[in-house]
């Protein structure tokens, strides 16, 4: 099944927020803010675009902004992938 | 006499400040760093070379004047390096620079008391060029976020001001060629409205295929190939221009605050003036109208100017305009001459900022630097044209000139420390 993995994630914020500037994503920043990685709101609007290009997939993104942790951006992007499989 | 009516006018409730010159920034063709180039431009080198940055042996001008030798990840944070095109890059490299140099530190100032004036011709035009390239083959959803900024003119304003923390009255000014004195003149009204200190000054980089595209389209550009006989202002061998990219940035400060903090004073920038030109064939450029506003802005004559800082434009028409204007200020050969852009290419708006910085060396070292030449001065063209070499002189005040493309003339005039 699509699903987005951490190291996915992990991955695509190094490409959109510079190599060396933001806190390597792993379980344990999992529940960490965004903002204190190092990720600005428009790094993550670019990784939705990739993952809304590569994935095929239309994201939402007001709920999105709202996710402030890896957990939750993760959880609400494969609820959408989901979603997607299952209809 | 209308303008400087305006002029004054506009100084109602503001202090006369003097703006002072404190810090230098440049990543040029011919040098990474001020002392870098300006030791380059002194030796006459030519930075002037065949294009690496792309192939352009399509195109029918195949020189330009590149920076060489600038490691992005010296000078930019990884962070910002997805969200840049090679103009911020550079000019957050110089924006570093001039910082240093003036010894100011931002932090200890109070908020919103630096500012930051740039001016850019052409935007991200390198990064545009690659998210227009990836529309047009893979369709929108190809088009990075960072494109919604990166192509635009303030970006350089923007991300030096977010850099630094410069949180003062900011901006960016487009009159291309012109741009880097239009910059500093509006640093300078700031600076009377009571900001304490503005990075200003211009930078383009356009070394690209849209790019080179766009300034074909635009005319002027040489065609020859031999990079030591490309440039040739004022000469009876001009063809055009060569493009470079880069430019400079200054530290421009309130003139007593900086004494007061002990900075030292490399120069002051005394006048500055613009003026448009009218539609073609609806009369003259005015090109000298700037000139002898920017003297008057500065509450000095003619006379008082010890060298020049041409437009230079390596055009037959162009350069018998600038030289018949000079003649009319100083005389036939009145005044040394000089354009060191003849061995950079002519940097757009980081031209004119590259000229200002040339000028306030030269009134540091007490002399002025060569230009590239053909062999012979054009008859039509009365310059007393500095090309054999750099030229001691005695040098209280600089006048420089630029024109930007679509009618935009500027000139500034500085005076020396000494």
């Amino acid at each position: 099944m699509d699903r987005l993995e951490l190291t996915d994630l992990a991955a695509l914020l190094r490409d959109a927020a510079g190599d060396g500037e933001g806190v390597p994503l792993d379980e344990d920043t999992l529940d960490t803010l965004f903002m204190d990685l190092g990720y600005d709101s428009l790094a993550l609007l670019q990784v939705t675009g990739v993952i809304e290009r590569d994935h095929e997939v239309i994201l939402d993104e007001v709920a999105l902004d709202e996710a402030e942790t890896p957990r939750q951006y993760l959880d609400l992007v494969n609820a959408a992938l989901s979603a997607r499989a299952a209809a | 006499m209308t303008a400087v009516v305006a002029e004054h006018a506009g100084l109602i409730g503001e202090r006369g400040v003097s703006a002072a010159v404190t810090g230098l920034g440049v990543v040029a063709p011919g040098g990474v760093g001020t002392e870098a180039w300006w030791a380059a431009v002194l030796r006459g080198d030519n930075a002037i070379g065949p294009v690496t940055r792309f192939d352009a042996a399509g195109y029918p001008a195949t020189l330009a004047g590149e920076v060489v030798g600038f490691v992005d990840e010296d000078h930019v944070p990884g962070k910002l390096l997805p969200q840049t095109d090679r103009v911020t890059r550079l000019a957050l490299a110089a924006a570093a620079e001039a910082l240093r140099d003036a010894d100011l530190d931002p932090a200890g100032l109070p908020d919103y008391s630096v500012g930051v004036v740039t001016a850019n011709g052409a935007g991200g035009f390198e990064f545009g060029q690659r998210e227009l390239q990836a529309l047009w083959s893979k369709g929108p959803r190809h088009v990075g976020a960072y494109q919604s900024f990166a192509w635009f003119y303030a970006a350089n304003s923007g991300q030096i001001s977010i850099r630094h923390q410069l949180r003062g009255p900011s901006g960016v000014v487009v009159t291309e060629q012109a741009g880097g004195i239009d910059a500093v003149a509006q640093a300078r009204r700031q600076l009377r409205r009571g900001v304490r200190a503005v990075l200003t000054g211009g930078f383009d980089a356009t070394v690209c295929p849209w790019g080179w595209t766009a300034h074909l389209a635009a005319g002027g550009m040489t065609t020859r190939q031999d990079p030591v006989r490309s440039y040739l202002p004022f000469d009876a061998d001009a063809s055009g221009h060569v493009v470079g990219e880069g430019g400079a940035l200054l530290v421009l400060e309130d003139g007593d605050a900086a004494r007061a903090r002990g900075a030292r004073v490399l120069g002051t920038v005394e006048g500055c003036a613009a003026t448009f030109d009218p539609a073609p064939g609806r009369g003259a450029p005015r090109l000298l109208d700037a000139a002898r506003l920017a003297l008057d802005d500065a509450g000095v004559e003619p006379a008082d100017v010890d060298v020049v800082f041409a437009d230079a434009a390596g055009e037959r028409t162009a350069d018998r305009a600038e030289a018949e204007a000079l003649a009319a200020l100083f005389g036939p050969y009145g005044v040394p001459v000089t354009a060191p852009k003849s061995r950079t290419g002519r940097l757009g708006s980081g031209g004119s900022a590259l000229d200002l910085v040339a000028a306030l060396l030269a009134l540091r070292d007490q002399v002025i630097p060569p230009t590239a030449t053909g062999g012979r001065v054009a008859d039509d063209c009365p310059v007393d044209l500095v090309a054999d070499g750099p030229r001691p002189a005695r040098l209280r005040r600089a006048l420089v000139l630029a024109r930007g493309r679509g009618g935009f003339n500027a000139a500034s005039v500085v005076r020396g420390a000494h």
